[in-house]
């Protein structure tokens, strides 16, 4: 039966791609009446869910449209393919009379800046892009500020000594993320090690949990993530070791053994967009926010984190949003030696936004095609 | 060391289990002549359900129940279009696919928050913490064991038994069959309703075992796979098994050799599982007459007594 198997695995390859086309949702939040409304939208990349990436932006534009009551509506699109459908998505929102449209996701920037082009008079931003128009601006956050405060909570709390890091795809963003951790931890810990498992996916929770299971039976007792599910942090929660979530506070899906979670906030920035869009005074910006500007937050504690642990974090960020101190200051070295920043010095974000080594404490190379 | 091969082992097992369950049941659909290409959707559908009835009743077994029963419900829509209305079974069955994501994410709406108590795994006091032995054979999930205990009375079944031999006689020739008196359409039906609970078994072991959350796409991909492996399996349930647990020790292996700090690119790693199943495919196919001999002769044929 060759030819059957050969007709339905095509049928099957195109169906998947067609699946995740199709689920595309549409959504429309709250409307309040009041004399002409100021209509923003929102693009996501995946259903809101309850926690992750997406849900953390919906919270943003929720309290945005409470912050302005009555004065803007929202409207959002979720589960938009990155691509063909997202240009159309944001064309369609664009054209129902949104003033200002965020997307939420990297592969929305070339989308984001040809619709841009064809409604002059529509401002847009796309968070963590790098590519801006006279009216695209971009947004993102300093997740890496978050990421060295997870690591001395996890340097502070392991007892074997390693940490497990389930990691989606090899690009800047995350390895910083895995870089910042690695010195937060060796901050307080200097033996600490940090194992890594890319799972080249954002969202599998059964690849997740594998990877999880996989890093703890090599002796991590102290997972993080920087994947979308809840998965790893059951994991953790199931073989009772620790882990510190990531993008939302995860606690009750590891209740005994989450630690704490690394948070992104854009309810403050959502707003402030917004008014300046309404009072027309918005400008296509650059904004890179971090502990400063309230972007990134530390979830609650878990019960099990000593107060001194806790104080010592919460120090640490007030250094860290005052400008005195910088995760990646110098020396900075990386996992096979070499110097990658001189003694003294902090990181500048254009060096910082083009990571692409570990740092010493990493186990491993890192997967980078060049 | 016997203690990390033990380890090894468990996660293969519980990596593979989904993939055994639903291959198994995909197998007997397909021995019966009828193709059904909805097991992703089936098996979505069933973890959908399962997760929403153990939420409400806190109860996780009546929730695999329940995510059985849903994935078959759902392949008996399937069986109607293409058993009594005659329809395409390939359209029907990507149709049935398509419509178990949008359906299981729409129904589960309400439960992405939902945090529940899932099926613990084995704890047999004196047998499950046993060094290396223990943690082999008596700390899994239950529904590893259903799984293999599954496979073997699928092979029982099919091989042994009288009503196997009947089941693989429709799907060798339905005319023969029909001519000697067998009701055709009603043992298909029997058959495509086994395949969708069994989808429905691996979507619910999925969501209230192996990672207790729903969120939409959960199963990723995971009843495509299944479909697959039931053609490297060349149709006979031990192979489904094999090919399933190598599927899941070349993942897990790649986990590995990424935590111990291999220099291996990830994305070479991750390639690696498809491209294993892919090989064997080639293989088995090369051997032209393996598959002839193994695979259902009406396979995929639709048939009416009164056609």
């Amino acid at each position: 039966m060759p030819q059957i198997f050969n007709r339905w695995t095509y049928r099957a390859s195109s169906a998947i791609a067609v699946a995740f086309a199709v689920s595309t949702v549409l959504g429309t939040g709250s409307a309040l009446a009041a004399d002409e409304p100021f209509k923003v939208g929102f693009v996501y990349v995946s259903p809101i869910s309850d926690a992750g990436w997406t849900f953390q932006h919906d919270s943003g534009r929720k309290e945005m449209e409470k912050a302005l009551g009555g004065k803007v509506v929202t409207k959002f699109v979720e589960s938009v393919p990155e691509g063909a459908d997202a240009e159309r998505v944001i064309r369609e929102l664009a054209q129902s009379g949104n003033k200002l449209i965020f997307t939420t996701s990297f592969g929305y920037m070339n989308p984001t800046l040809k619709v841009a082009k064809q409604f002059p008079k529509t401002d847009f931003e796309h968070a963590t892009g790098y590519k801006t128009d006279v009216n695209v601006g971009i947004y993102n956050a300093r997740f890496y500020e978050g990421r060295y405060l997870a690591g001395i909570v996890a340097g502070k709390m392991t007892k074997s000594n390693v940490a497990g890091y389930v990691a989606a795809f090899p690009i800047p963003e995350v390895v910083m993320g895995i870089n910042a951790f690695t010195r937060g931890m060796r901050s307080v810990n200097p033996k600490a090690e940090v194992k890594v498992v890319w799972v080249n996916s954002w969202y599998d929770p059964g690849r997740e949990r594998e990877a999880a299971d996989t890093l703890i039976s090599q002796g991590a007792d102290v997972l993080t993530h920087h994947t979308d599910s809840t998965a790893v942090v059951q994991a953790a929660e199931a073989k009772k070791v620790y882990s510190i979530a990531y993008h939302s506070d995860m606690s009750k899906y590891g209740p005994n053994t989450e630690l704490t979670a690394v948070t992104h906030q854009w309810g403050a920035y959502y707003t402030k967009a917004v008014q300046d869009a309404m009072a027309g005074k918005w400008k296509p910006g650059t904004v890179w926010g971090g502990i400063k500007e309230g972007m990134i937050k530390m979830g609650p504690f878990n019960k099990v984190v000593p107060n001194d642990v806790q104080d010592l974090v919460n120090k640490t960020a007030s250094d860290i949003g005052a400008g005195k101190f910088h995760p990646f200051t110098g020396p900075v070295k990386d996992n096979e030696g070499k110097e990658r920043l001189a003694a003294g010095k902090p990181m500048t974000d254009d060096v910082l936004s083009k990571m692409d080594y570990y740092v010493e404490g990493v186990q491993g190379k890192l997967p980078v095609s060049k | 060391m016997m203690e990390h091969v033990a380890t090894l082992v468990a996660l293969t097992l519980a990596a593979g289990t989904p993939l055994v369950l639903a291959g198994a049941g995909e197998l007997v659909t397909e021995r019966s002549g009828v193709l059904n290409l909805g097991v992703e959707g089936m098996m979505l559908v069933g973890a959908v359900v399962a997760f929403m009835v153990a939420a409400t009743t806190k109860a996780p077994w009546l929730g695999i129940g329940a995510g059985m029963l849903a994935g078959a419900a759902l392949s008996l829509v399937f069986g109607v279009l293409t058993l009594s209305l005659m329809a395409n079974q390939v359209a029907a069955g990507l149709a049935l696919s398509l419509f178990g994501v949008g359906l299981s994410a729409f129904v589960g709406l309400g439960y992405v928050s939902v945090v529940i108590e899932g099926v613990q795994p084995l704890a047999i006091s004196g047998l499950s913490d046993l060094p290396f032995l223990g943690k082999l054979l008596f700390a899994h999930s239950p529904l590893v064991y259903v799984s293999l205990a599954l496979v073997a009375a699928v092979q029982w079944f099919l091989f042994r038994t009288r009503a196997g031999l009947i089941v693989r006689a429709v799907g060798e020739s339905p005319e023969a069959a029909h001519a000697i008196g067998y009701p055709v359409i009603a043992i298909r039906y029997a058959a495509v309703a086994f395949g969708g609970a069994c989808a429905g078994l691996a979507g619910a072991y999925l969501a209230v075992a192996y990672t207790p959350l729903w969120t939409e796409g959960m199963t990723a991909g995971r009843g495509w796979i299944a479909l697959a492996l039931v053609v490297f399996a060349t149709w006979k349930p031990w192979r489904v098994l094999a090919g399933a647990y190598l599927f899941g020790a070349v993942t897990l292996a790649q986990f590995q050799a990424q935590a111990l700090g291999v220099a291996v690119p990830s994305q070479l790693l991750s390639m690696l599982p498809y491209l294993a199943t892919i090989l064997v495919l080639t293989l088995i196919s090369r051997d032209a007459a393996t598959i002839r001999l193994n695979a259902p002769a009406a396979l995929g044929k639709p048939y009416h007594p009164d056609a």
